[in-house]
């Protein structure tokens, strides 16, 4: 048993030693001011991809948030509810979906009609990724919010829409922001739905209507390249991405820890 | 019954000890109230005067109907799906069932404490008081007021001196007990002119259960208390009047000694003397 307990760190410990081994020597100030240089030019960096992932993750957080926020506490309000059942259901299979698929799906109603690339295409597609991580994630915390608090609240006067708001959701806030910033980690990482929505960019853009520049592009990019500088500048992007991750994560860890903490911690 | 006003201004509060009164006019009244949830008739035609500024004890054995006619007198029956209530309460001879009757307004106006003390979480000890004052956008007392109400009603919970250091702190830190009493002070800040009281001592230590009946003790005269027991010793100590409930129905009302000493029904006399619940 602590055999597999070890084994099933494994892959996190030689990824992460060899990602250092690899990409460490290319991370320098350039790699997060710079833009890449012509092949053959040494030197340069990633800075368009890094904020077209910050972009990216902006749009992507400012749709799926709020929606997967409302969802789960309709959900978590109305249990039992013909509704509720089925938004559960489909958010479930929705979960599920290959990122690929979402990928095409945007194209399809949101690339092809403009008749090209564009950041927003890509956000939507990774915020309508975030919304049942984040719907059933919340579901799940407001559920363990005592029905005594709503029920002292009501008695109060609290009217039901404060009742959910400024109690329930307060109280299970922690837990959702947590699991907000693991969707954001998780959805920061997807390369295959900006395949064919933000594409990808060369050059600086911060535009949402241009295609635009976004961290796993480039190393997808870089690494099917037949260079070696651009190796080993996909690896030094895949060591930025999965720090940024971790930033995340320890975020999500330091965030359930605040005092005044509620349920979910 | 119709078109009564919306709005539930409470009458000024008679600070005076009328237990001797014991024909004080009734706060509230209960008229042929029955509650159910989904087919169930947890409350069978119950009819009850609570008096003013008393203190009335409802006792019977668990699923008697007792906590749901008290949570029927400040409408919260209602909030739980499939239940349902007709009859009428009347709060100072107005019906809060009657059409346009708004329940939060209700709830404002009658307190309630629950089994377990629910201090919200997320809020200081002085938030948790207050949260009441803020529920209403209108008529919120300015910061200094409600500084002034917040040591008020923790002074009549008796936890001023215990807790007015650290009102800042989170209401969590606080003792079983001490948040019971807490839950009160939130209650007795809006003032209202009823307090109901549902099982308050059913999870707190014999110590803590003590400050909870002497704090209903100060409270009687100046609030008509609602108290729902299963413990009668306590029944016996806290209130005036004692109501007793089997099977969703009233059996009897009467002074407390009385109710204690010389029961008129025989399924009271069966019950307070241990033979069955």
């Amino acid at each position: 048993m602590w055999l597999a307990a070890i084994l099933a760190t494994l892959p996190l410990i030689l990824l992460l030693f060899h990602l250092l081994r690899e990409g460490a020597s290319s991370i320098d100030l350039a790699f997060f001011t710079r833009l890449p240089k012509p092949v053959g030019e040494a030197g340069g960096g990633m800075a368009h991809a890094i904020v077209g992932t910050l972009i990216l993750v902006g749009i992507a957080g400012a749709i799926g948030l709020p929606v997967g926020i409302g969802a789960g506490l309709y959900l978590a309000e109305q249990r039992g509810a013909r509704l509720a059942t089925s938004v559960r259901f489909l958010s479930d299979v929705l979960n599920g979906m290959p990122s690929i698929v979402m990928g095409i799906f945007a194209w399809h109603f949101l690339v092809r009609p403009v008749g090209h690339f564009s950041a927003l295409a890509g956000g939507i597609a990774l915020g309508a990724m975030m919304i049942p991580l984040v719907t059933r994630a919340t579901e799940e915390m407001v559920r363990i919010v005592p029905t005594a608090l709503r029920e002292a609240a009501l008695a109060l006067g609290y009217p039901h829409w404060r009742t959910s708001v400024s109690i329930v959701l307060r109280t299970a806030l922690p837990g959702i922001v947590t699991a907000a910033l693991v969707a954001i980690a998780r959805i920061a990482g997807e390369t295959a739905p900006l395949l064919f929505t933000a594409f990808g960019n060369a050059w600086w853009s911060v535009r949402v209507d241009q295609p635009i520049a976004a961290l796993p592009l480039q190393i997808y990019e870089y690494a099917k390249s037949p260079y070696d500088d651009w190796h080993r500048l996909a690896w030094a992007a895949a060591l930025v991405l999965i720090g940024l991750v971790l930033i995340i994560s320890l975020l999500a860890r330091f965030v359930t820890r605040s005092r005044h903490g509620g349920v979910g911690d | 019954m119709t078109d009564r006003p919306a709005t539930l201004t409470p009458p000024p509060v008679v600070k005076n000890d009328s237990r001797a009164a014991t024909a004080a006019r009734a706060r509230i009244s209960v008229r042929n109230l029955d509650a159910r949830f989904g087919a169930n008739r947890a409350v069978r035609d119950v009819s009850i005067d609570f008096p003013d500024g008393q203190v009335t004890a409802i006792i019977g054995p668990s699923g008697c109907g007792k906590s749901t006619l008290l949570r029927c007198l400040n409408r919260m029956h209602e909030t739980v799906p499939t239940a349902r209530v007709s009859g009428e309460v009347l709060l100072d001879g107005r019906d809060l069932y009657a059409r346009g009757v708004n329940p939060i307004e209700v709830r404002r106006h009658i307190g309630m404490v629950f089994q377990r003390p629910t201090p919200f979480p997320t809020m200081s000890i002085r938030d948790n008081v207050a949260a009441g004052l803020r529920a209403s956008s209108r008529d919120r007392p300015s910061r200094r007021r409600e500084g002034e109400i917040v040591e008020e009603s923790l002074r009549t919970a008796g936890l001023w001196d215990e807790v007015h250091e650290r009102l800042k702190d989170s209401a969590t830190a606080l003792s079983g007990g001490q948040q019971q009493r807490l839950c009160i002070a939130r209650a007795m800040a809006t003032r209202p002119s009823v307090i109901l009281l549902d099982e308050p001592t059913a999870s707190l230590d014999p110590l803590s259960t003590q400050k909870v009946e002497e704090l209903v003790h100060q409270l009687r005269g100046s609030v008509t208390v609602i108290i729902v027991t299963h413990n009668m010793q306590q029944a016996a100590r806290v209130s005036d009047r004692t109501a007793f409930m089997l099977l969703g129905e009233l059996v009897e009302t009467a002074p407390t000694p009385e109710m204690f000493t010389t029961p008129s029904d025989p399924r009271t006399e069966a019950y307070i003397t241990g033979r069955f619940g």
